[in-house]
Formats: structure tokens, C-alpha cells, sequence
């Protein structure tokens, strides 16, 4: 039985209870991954031609792989969520920007707010679909989300499978201030740095945007290297590994020296095995670089010139100088700042920084670093 | 430490929790199978309202393979992160050493003692046939 009594509406006693944290921080901070959900099934459909209304009701989706309708793995959390981010007046969490507003922008003071739409028409097989489906999806952040918060800004959703139709959608939204960049995930049918890929990257650089990559994905394939896990928890830091060897392709099939100005932000994957990464694949790279002639540089210049990192889930060492290691390593120029609200993983701001980090770096974390990357400076 | 009457026993039965606020303190009191618990209604991992988390039990393994579901409706996950408190005492499951959330005694009174004080009434009118839930803070 879990029955509850208040003497204040529910979600005024969450607000409450973050009172003492809503004035601790006083400086403005940029949340990088934010996640807008829908309040229903067909919220999508004034943004769809009719026919895709009969064709979703009709077949559905069909993904490449099961369980498309939720993550790979059942969440910890209702919806992935955070129990006390249900809007009060119904639907999932993160499906309305008032409740949005009054939990989240304001009490964090929250001046820019990346929008990264998940459960979208990535990974469907039916590639029209798919393009249709990212296509509203990206109307639809205009509608619901951009145009009535000027903070918040989109990605460009696109049908990651299906280079041609992604590339035009880029190019139907470049220049639009809504949106500051391209959002891809980072399970698809091939690495990140294949040439069916390509036309992505080359539409991105046009427009001038950066390409985020983020964490999930339905690509078909196992979501760990080595196979199908047990457990979420192994999900959950499989991550990284999935994000790894996004990376490494990128680097090594030539991308970046394809695409000098391409920017790239790897979303929600960790950044404390950059370095480990990196290393190892300089060293190998210096014996085996007649295997990839247009890699001309060793692969971690590549990565520090064209690769930013959002924050969330944050890096929790014993030690904290540990973490400044990795951080000086990186560059305090290269991480932006992300809370993945309403996600249960969560970071508050107030909490994910130690002491000890200069004013200078603090800023750049929290905001300057996000303003210079999506070109808002 | 002040005692503070928060609700009538009939109120707050087994399996209910009541939120309120306390000179500028959230808690929250349980009835855990008869007996009151006070929380901070705030978690010391990230500073979510914890006390919002569903009542869960505990599973604990003594040896591979052999797993014990205890304690059920005792523990408190965290609606963020999952953390998990033991509701009698604040005690953390993740990190016991470094975390703890704050507990408050709660008890029943007579509404004979209540009445008489020195207690503090928080909105809640005191008769003498009721019993009252009491929490010291």
C-alpha cells in the first residue's frame, strides 16, 4: 500500500523541496540534452500527410529491431523518468513545456536548452516513414516547444538510415534559428564513420551545424560489443563502448578530413575513457597507418579538433582531482554542460561539479562552451 | 527540539506517508506497519524530493545465487536516481559511509498529552478521545 497525504498539491511539494538548490545557483547554464516528449499517440499527425495517419494505425512501425515501442532494455524508471516529473495536467513526463518551465528553466535558470526528440523515426524500415516521422518531429519542436520558449532550441531529426532524404531535411532547415543542431544516435546498422553516412556529415558542415550523437539507437545489432547483456545496468554502460567505436570509425574512415568543419557532440555516453581511447588508438595508428593513408594525422588530433562531450551522466571518481585529470586532458573548452531531463539519470546542476574549478572553466562548462559550439555566442 | 503534532493516527494508516513542512523543512512521516517514521524529504545524493520515491523492499544476496527479498515497504527509492533508504533510520543501501538522509523520531500520543503541550500543532485541531501522530524535531 502506498497510499500518500499532503497538505499541498504534489507537484508543489517537489518544487518545494528544490527550493534550497533553486537558489544556490544564481549563474545562467546551458542544458545540452533535454527531452521533449509527446502528451499523445497522434500529437504528431497535423505535422504528417493523412496518409501516414492510416499507414501508423494501419501497420505501425517496423522497426530493425524488437521492442521498438520502448528502449532495448526495460528503464529503472517509469518512461525512463523521473517520478516527479509528470506534468499535473497528465501525459509523460517531459510532454509539457509549462511544467517543463516551473520544474526545470526556471528554478535552474536554465538560458539555453538543447531539445534532443527521442523514440522518433530513426530506425523504422520503412525509410518514407521514417523520413515522414522526423520530418513532423522537427515541425513539432517548432510548434510545441521553440517558438513559445525562446531558451529552448531543436535538433534537426533525421531519418539516419536513409542519407538522401536526411540530407535534404538538413537542408530544409538550415539557417532556421530554431534548431542548433543535427541529432543522429549512436546505434545504427553500420559505425557512425561509414560512407552511407557520409551525405549526413556533408549537409551538416554546409548548414553549419554540429552533428549530436546520442546514446541508444536501433540499429539491429547487439547493444554491447560482444553480444546481448543480462541486465539494464549493462545497458547502461555499454554506452560508451557503442559511442567508442562511433568514434573510431569516424576517425578512421576519413570523415574528418572530408569535413575540416565538421563539429560533432557525443551525447550521454561518458567522456572519461576519451583519453584511453585516444591513446590506444595513436599507437596503433602509428603502425598501421598504410592500412588508412587518409587518416594523415594521429587520430587524437582528430578528436580534439572535431569531438565535444556532454556531460551527463557525469563522471563520479573517489578522487576529484581524477576527474580534473581527465578534464585538463579533454579540454575544459570541449564539455557541455547536460542535465537529460526528465530522465531518471538526472544530474542537478548545483551538484556535479567539485570545488576547486577556476571561474573561467566553471563558465565555459556551464555555458560558454554550449554558446560557442552551436554558434549562439 | 520541538514536538510536532502532524496528523491524527486514524489519518496516516499503515502503508500512508503525509508531506509537510517544518520551519522551512520538507519531511515526510510513514506509518511502516504501525510504527512512525520521520524523513528529510530530501535526498542527500542530488537533493531530489526522496520521500516521492515508491516504498520497496530490500534484496540482498549472501552468497552467489541466493537472494533474500526482505524488509518489504521498509525502504524508500529515490524517484531520480534510485537510491535506496531504510525509512527507520536514514540510512543509505548505496553508499552507507558516506550518505545518510536525516531521521526523525515520530511516535503516537494520547490526545490527553497532546492537548496539555508543550507540542506544536501544525494545522491539525486536537481533541482529547483522539491519539495523535508526534514528530521531534
Amino acid at each position: 500500500m502506498n497510499v500518500q497525504f499532503r497538505d499541498v498539491s504534489e507537484q508543489a511539494t517537489s518544487v518545494n523541496a528544490s527550493k534550497a538548490t533553486k537558489t544556490a545557483i544564481k549563474t545562467a547554464i546551458a542544458d545540452c540534452d533535454i527531452h521533449p516528449a509527446r502528451a499523445s499517440k497522434t500529437e504528431l499527425y497535423p505535422f504528417m500527410a493523412r496518409r501516414w495517419h492510416v499507414h501508423l494505425e494501419t501497420y505501425d512501425r517496423h522497426p530493425y529491431q524488437g521492442m521498438m515501442e520502448g528502449p532495448p532494455y526495460p528503464k529503472a524508471q517509469p518512461n525512463a523518468s523521473r517520478r516527479d516529473a509528470y506534468p499535473p495536467e497528465g501525459g509523460l513526463q517531459g510532454s509539457s513545456l509549462s511544467f517543463m518551465q516551473q520544474q526545470h528553466l526556471d528554478p535552474n535558470n536554465v538560458v539555453l536548452g538543447v531539445l534532443n526528440p527521442l523514440a522518433t523515426g530513426q530506425g523504422i524500415r520503412n525509410l518514407d516513414l521514417a523520413a515522414a516521422i522526423c520530418s513532423a518531429i522537427n515541425d513539432w519542436q517548432i510548434e510545441k516547444w521553440t517558438g513559445r520558449d525562446s531558451r529552448l532550441k531543436g535538433s534537426i531529426v533525421v531519418a539516419n538510415e536513409d542519407s538522401a532524404a536526411a540530407a535534404a531535411e538538413i537542408r530544409k532547415r538550415a539557417g532556421d534559428p530554431n534548431f542548433v543542431q543535427v541529432l543522429l544516435l549512436s546505434r545504427n546498422i553500420e559505425p557512425l564513420g561509414r560512407r552511407r553516412y557520409w551525405p549526413i556529415y556533408a549537409a551538416a558542415e554546409e548548414a553549419g551545424l554540429p552533428v549530436g550523437v546520442h546514446a541508444f539507437g536501433f540499429g539491429g545489432n547487439p547493444i554491447t560489443a560482444s553480444g546481448w547483456p543480462s541486465f539494464y545496468i549493462e545497458e547502461m554502460v555499454g554506452h560508451s563502448q557503442c559511442q567508442q567505436t562511433d568514434l573510431a570509425s569516424l576517425v578512421l574512415e576519413g570523415v574528418f578530413e572530408r569535413h575540416p568543419k565538421l563539429k560533432m557532440i557525443m551525447i550521454e555516453a561518458g567522456f572519461g575513457w576519451a583519453p584511453s581511447l585516444c591513446w590506444r588508438l595513436d599507437k596503433v595508428w602509428q603502425r598501421l597507418k598504410s592500412e588508412v593513408p587518409d587518416v594523415k594525422r594521429p587520430p587524437s588530433d582528430y578528436i580534439r579538433d572535431h569531438i565535444w562531450w556532454t556531460t551527463q551522466p557525469m563522471e563520479d571518481p573517489e578522487r576529484r582531482d581524477d576527474l580534473f585529470d581527465v578534464i585538463d586532458w579533454i579540454g575544459w573548452d570541449k564539455l557541455l554542460f547536460a542535465t537529460d531531463y526528465p530522465h531518471w539519470d538526472y544530474d542537478e546542476p548545483t551538484r556535479v561539479l567539485p570545488a576547486g574549478v577556476s571561474d573561467a572553466n566553471r563558465d565555459a562548462f556551464y555555458l560558454g562552451n554550449a554558446r560557442k559550439v552551436y554558434g549562439l555566442s | 527540539m520541538a514536538r510536532h503534532v502532524i496528523a491524527s493516527v486514524d489519518e496516516l494508516p499503515p502503508g500512508a506517508r503525509k508531506f509537510l513542512e517544518i520551519d522551512g523543512r520538507p519531511i515526510a512521516v510513514f506509518n511502516i506497519k504501525g510504527e512512525f517514521f520521520g524523513l528529510l524529504n530530501r535526498c542527500p545524493h542530488q537533493g531530489a524530493a526522496l520521500c516521492e520515491g515508491p516504498l520497496i523492499g530490500l534484496a540482498q544476496s549472501g552468497n552467489p545465487g541466493e537472494i533474500e527479498y526482505t524488509r518489504l515497504g521498509e525502504i524508500i527509492r529515490c524517484p531520480w536516481h534510485g537510491w535506496e533508504f531504510d525509512v527507520r533510520t536514514g540510512q543509505s543501501y548505496c553508499d552507507p559511509r558516506r550518505f545518510r538522509t536525516k531521521a526523525y523520531p515520530a511516535h503516537v500520543e494520547p490526545g490527553a498529552s497532546v492537548v496539555k503541550g508543550p507540542y506544536v500543532a501544525e494545522t491539525i485541531k486536537v481533541s482529547i478521545e483522539s491519539d495523535y501522530v508526534v514528530v521531534e524535531l
